[in-house]
């Protein structure tokens, strides 16, 4: 299955646009529980209540880059909990703990090893 | 244009964090820089001066890294606010310029556009345009200007290149742009998105993605991030760091305490006996000695934190120790402030600044003095070798070592225990997420490692040492006067203020221990903390306790001193802020007295309630 994305083409997705297929709601996940290898587009970003405001936690992940439409592959992994993360975002690299992760929902890409 | 004559134009500075803002700062100005602090905040003002070719003053100001105007920490608020004029006492900047690293556009896109709702001109110079070419990164430069309304410069800022033009531009633009409408507002969720979707539509119009696209940053992390690999390098370089500050600091800071004793004692002889001699040997030069005598481990310290961070590595080692410093409440950037504190707080405490949240900065900077820093060797050691029996405990260990290696690590677990109940009991809400860019690696550029070094330096001897020195002169003071009275037996100290205060706090200190010549010693001792052992020698009237003189006082204190005593008085030294220096620091670093006054608060009553703990379970094992 091939979802017309590569890393060097990134589409703009509509907040909420549902997924095309129904193949594609089996790779929708949270980048929180993505391993080293996973690669994707971000289909949704929509943080939760936490030690910020839900409203800011999801500007400041938008800030850094973490917008729907960005492509995100997950680099690197820390030793305890394999957190934090290292991602590749589009064309930068962005450290973050797999707490806020959780805020990012992924459509990957069946190849990668989500 | 009589009053641009007059008032000088002022540009400011605006970028994404690791843009190379510093170094284009640093080549526009060159060495016309100052640093202090902006009014009220802890965040530091960096301006300088150039004269442009046509003989224009134009005055430059670094303002803060930020992906957004819209402010997270105190430093983004001093770029926000600059940027729309509010910054009390400050006039509003004519210019703005927008820098961004030409390898990686899209966030400073976004920046660029929130800086076009603010109305005033701005020029956006695109750095490390070289790196950019050899990537084969293809801008189109007018049409990307004519999106963001803006001209364009590149630059190569390491390397001198596009400054004049940049200059120009800015002049241009200050003389002929009039000030638009401020219609900037703080953006929500849906306008950032939109502004991302603007930005990346700009992009794919007016950029084609590097044709060799850098792929060692990929190659070195793979090393450097690995989880087991990667802890072990950043230790190896933790390591390396904290050789350098014993191997090549401590031996410069002896010889520049030896410059001070042997300039003292030159002025001694040139001096008549007296009141005067007194004040300049003891009081002034050997104040001023022991503001100086830090420089070697401060500037150790930040020349390692200035490679690590110009390198792109820093981002690294707080990726690496995030989880472990996180189990704390403690950001992972924490790390090299604390560990820099075992050489000395003070580099510490000023090395804190990496951490950009105020929070975790401040808790950071409470904790730091904790550390087991060097100057309590020659105290641990004194007591360990008068009291300690060197035994071999469990067939193979060295009870010394192990007292000693107890202090050590009682130090680090205090910290960390102190950090974990700030955070829960105080600063709970304001815990922050950990996410950040993890920057390109790149060649550290030795100008620009070289002028940070310098400027450190300065900053701790015109502001630290404003403070510490008439701190210094303040314990020699107390130490020195009354003079003893004609035919006085006892030793001098017993009659000054430092003997009043000694004998005054005894009865609060008798609970923990502490017979009279000890409570006397902490007075001076508060100078700093291998102070107290000269001190000891001179309540003991052993006299000079280098060399033998310790050996001396080590067999004095073993005949006077009951176990109980000398261990209550290690846990006072694991806590105690004996160290006006610290708390100088401490002050500069926070703009106030409040926090090195919480430090001093809660520092004594832990080395209070260490003590006492101490002391009477030791007399509880017969050890009294």
């Amino acid at each position: 299955m091939t979802l017309g994305v590569t890393m060097s083409e990134p589409v703009i997705l509509d907040t909420l646009a549902p997924p095309a297929t129904e193949a594609e709601i089996i790779n929708v996940g949270l980048l929180s529980a993505a391993r080293i290898g996973a690669r994707g587009v971000i289909a949704r970003v929509s943080a939760f209540e936490g030690a910020l405001p839900a409203a800011e936690l999801e500007r400041r992940l938008l800030e850094l880059g973490f917008v729907e439409g960005a492509t995100v592959e997950v680099l690197e992994e820390g030793l305890f909990g394999r957190d934090p993360i290292a991602v590749r975002l589009d064309d930068m690299r962005v450290a973050i703990r797999r707490r806020e992760a959780a805020a990012i929902q992924i459509r990957f890409d069946p190849k990668g090893d989500a | 244009m009589t009053d641009t004559a007059l008032a000088p134009t002022r540009l400011a500075l605006v970028g994404n964090p690791n843009s190379g803002k510093t170094a284009l700062f640093n080549a526009l100005t060159g060495s016309r820089q100052k640093v202090a602090n902006y009014a009220g905040v802890t965040v530091e003002r960096k301006e300088g001066v150039l004269t442009s070719p046509s003989g224009r003053v134009i005055q430059v100001i670094d303002l803060p890294g930020t992906y957004s105007l819209r402010a997270r920490s105190p430093d983004e608020a001093v770029t926000r606010d600059a940027v729309l004029g509010r910054l009390a006492g400050e006039t509003p900047p004519d210019v703005i310029v927008c820098v961004a690293d030409a390898t990686n556009l899209r966030l400073v896109l976004r920046l660029a556009l929130e800086l076009k709702q603010v109305g005033r001109p701005f020029v956006l110079a695109l750095n490390m345009f070289d790196i950019a070419q050899r990537q084969g990164l293809r801008i189109d430069l007018e049409g990307l200007s004519r999106e963001i309304g803006a001209p364009i410069v590149t630059t190569v800022a390491t390397r001198k290149r596009g400054i004049e033009e940049l200059v120009a531009r800015a002049e241009a633009l200050a003389d002929t742009m009039p000030v638009g409408e401020n219609v900037w507002h703080e953006p929500s969720a849906a306008e950032i998105r939109h502004a991302h979707a603007e930005a990346q539509r700009i992009l794919k119009a007016h950029v084609r993605p590097p044709e060799r696209p850098d792929t060692w940053t990929s190659r070195i992390d793979s090393v450097l991030l690995h989880p087991v690999g990667g802890l072990l390098i950043l230790s190896a370089v933790m390591f390396i760091m904290f050789q350098a500050v014993f191997a090549w600091a401590t031996p410069v800071a002896d010889l520049i305490e030896a410059g001070f004793t042997w300039l003292g004692g030159a002025v001694a002889t040139v001096t008549p006996e007296g009141l005067l001699r007194s004040l300049l040997v003891d009081g002034l030069i050997a104040g001023v000695g022991s503001v100086l005598v830090f420089l070697p481990q401060i500037l150790t310290v930040f020349f390692f934190i200035l490679l690590l961070e110009d390198s792109g590595y820093m981002a690294r080692a707080a990726f690496l120790m995030d989880r472990i410093m996180g189990a704390a409440g403690l950001h992972g950037r924490a790390f090299i402030p604390l560990l820099s504190s075992h050489a000395c707080a003070i580099p510490g405490v000023m090395a804190a600044r990496v951490i950009d949240q105020k929070h975790d900065r401040l808790t950071t900077i409470l904790i730091a003095p904790l550390m087991t820093c060097s100057a309590r060797i020659p105290v641990y050691t004194l007591i360990i070798g008068a009291l300690i029996p060197r035994t071999t405990v469990w067939g193979f260990l060295n009870l010394q070592g192990l007292v000693m290696f107890g202090l050590y690590a009682a130090g680090i677990l205090s910290g960390l225990v102190v950090a974990t109940v700030i955070r829960t009991a105080f600063w709970r809400s304001a815990s922050e997420p950990f996410m950040m860019e993890l920057p390109t690696y790149r060649w550290p550029d030795p100008e620009n490692v070289a002028r940070n070094l310098m400027q450190r330096g300065m900053i701790f001897i015109n502001r630290a040492g404003r403070i510490i020195l008439p701190l210094m002169v303040l314990v020699w003071v107390l130490s020195t006067f009354p003079y003893p009275p004609e035919g006085a037996t006892g030793p001098a100290i017993d009659y000054s203020f430092a003997g009043m205060i000694g004998h005054f706090i005894q009865p609060l200190l008798a609970p923990i221990g502490f017979n009279w010549q000890m409570s006397i010693a902490l007075v001076p001792g508060m100078a700093a903390r291998e102070v107290a052992v000269a001190a000891l020698g001179t309540v003991y009237a052993v006299g000079n306790v280098d060399g033998a003189g310790q050996a001396t006082l080590a067999s004095i204190l073993h005949t006077q001193w009951s176990l109980a005593t000398g261990l209550s008085f290690l846990a006072w030294y694991v806590f105690a802020p004996q160290c006006v220096a610290t708390l100088g620091v401490v002050k500069r670093e926070t703009n106030g007295w409040l926090w090195p006054a919480v430090m001093f608060g809660y520092m004594f009553t832990l080395a209070y309630l260490a003590s006492l703990a101490t002391y009477w379970s030791a007399v509880a094992l017969g050890w009294g």
